[in-house]
């Protein structure tokens, strides 16, 4: 008889909390549509790394975290979906929008010092501040890195807080900008842009970029393969598969073999309340920082630009870029700032990977 | 449990604040002039 009840006794109140989180995070992203595909295998990851003398967490489970986290392979993977996801055309037609996804990082480097006040180890407090990249791989690839011991934690703050964008940024918009100010508009010049730029421009930016942030070369080159695949006119069938199966299976992947860090002694701990608050501090700040950047244009510009795409530029593509558009709408309905609010966003994109060498680079020696 | 409460680990972070922020920017500003050169060799 006791074989029923042997296991069942070595519950602790902790696993109970961490399988309940678990659930949680199945509910958000089945009943709230949160980040689905990611929630969900991380809820029932969760679940099952947390059941005392669990056979999946020291097995498949750490061997996919082994084989796709630890060398930083799934995000990487999951880059090249993405990169074939994007459409840098309203960013090639006006290149300036770039500086606005500069700009929107400022929510990194703040969080960096705010979580050095709490976390001794630099490296830690780095893998918490790149939650401000609003980029679920890059932070992950960073922390993973940078050896965070807050890997888990790092994750469930980056993806929530992603999903949570139009929730977070509305509030600091407003905040930060008058009416009269959200109502300007912005004529967007439909200009062609050759298939020779479009191809040149991924290979460009790799250079560039990898170049001067050589730590940001394997996160910005897997980006901007994608992005190669689906310019060149030649690769249609893969493109797609890149955008679909590849980006939809690796983001499985990735959220079950997150869960190995999600066991109660590792996650169940005041560092991820804090670690949560500073990520909630990361994408304010970001947002303040694109908005604030744009007013600052408009005192030197003649040509007044709308201060509200400046928030896009916060990378979480591309819920910011469509949230922005919403509330120009909200204020006139005559007001379309899709195509610039979505250029920031793409920018907002290769920033955050920049974003993430330039840490890599400060904090990974 | 790891946590401190250090205020000076927040002043000691505003160089690398300072030099990432310009990092950032001058990567961006090579990409912008970059873009609008090839805009410019390849436009039709």
């Amino acid at each position: 008889m006791e074989i029923l009840y042997e296991n069942l006794l070595k519950f602790q109140w902790q696993d109970i909390v961490m399988i309940l989180l678990g659930c949680l995070l199945i509910f958000l992203a089945i009943k709230k549509e949160m980040e689905p595909s990611l929630l969900l295998p991380m809820g029932l990851g969760t679940i099952l790394v947390n059941i005392p003398g669990s056979t999946a967490l020291v097995g498949p489970i750490q061997e996919l975290y082994n084989a796709g986290i630890a060398n930083e392979l799934f995000p990487l993977l999951l880059f090249i979906g993405i990169g074939a996801m994007i459409d840098f055309g309203p960013l090639l037609t006006n290149p300036k929008l770039m500086l606005f996804g500069a700009a929107a990082q400022f929510g990194i480097f703040f969080t960096l010092a705010m979580a050095s006040v709490f976390f001794p180890d630099a490296k830690d407090a780095a893998s918490i501040a790149i939650i401000g990249a609003a980029d679920g791989p890059t932070s992950i690839a960073v922390a993973n890195t940078l050896g965070s011991n807050y890997k888990g934690a790092i994750t469930v703050a980056a993806y929530s807080y992603m999903a949570l964008v139009p929730v977070i940024q509305p509030p600091v918009i407003k905040a930060l900008t008058t009416k009269k100010e959200r109502m300007i508009k912005m004529p967007y010049e439909q200009k062609s842009v050759s298939k020779t730029t479009r191809i040149m421009f991924p290979i460009i930016i790799t250079v560039v970029a990898s170049a001067i942030v050589p730590d940001a070369t394997a996160l910005i080159g897997f980006l901007m393969f994608g992005n190669l695949i689906r310019e060149c006119g030649v690769l249609e069938s893969l493109s797609q598969t890149a955008q679909n199966v590849l980006a939809n299976l690796i983001t499985i992947f990735l959220g079950i073999s997150v869960a190995f860090n999600m066991v109660a002694d590792k996650f169940l701990q005041v560092d991820t309340l804090l670690i949560m608050g500073l990520g909630l501090v990361a994408f304010i700040v970001d947002t303040a920082g694109g908005v604030l950047f744009a007013k600052l244009i408009n005192v030197f510009s003649k040509k007044k630009i709308n201060p509200m795409i400046g928030a896009a530029g916060i990378s979480a593509f591309p819920m910011s870029g469509r949230i922005v558009h919403k509330m120009g709408l909200e204020e006139d309905p005559q007001n379309f700032l899709l195509m610039h609010s979505i250029g920031v966003n793409v920018s907002g994109q290769i920033a955050s990977v920049i974003a993430g060498g330039i840490i890599l680079s400060m904090f990974g020696g | 449990m790891n946590i401190t409460f250090n205020p000076m680990g927040f002043v000691e972070q505003l160089p690398r604040m300072g030099v990432g922020m310009l990092v950032i920017f001058v990567v961006i500003g090579l990409i912008i002039l970059t873009t609008m050169l090839i805009n410019w060799l390849f436009s039709k």
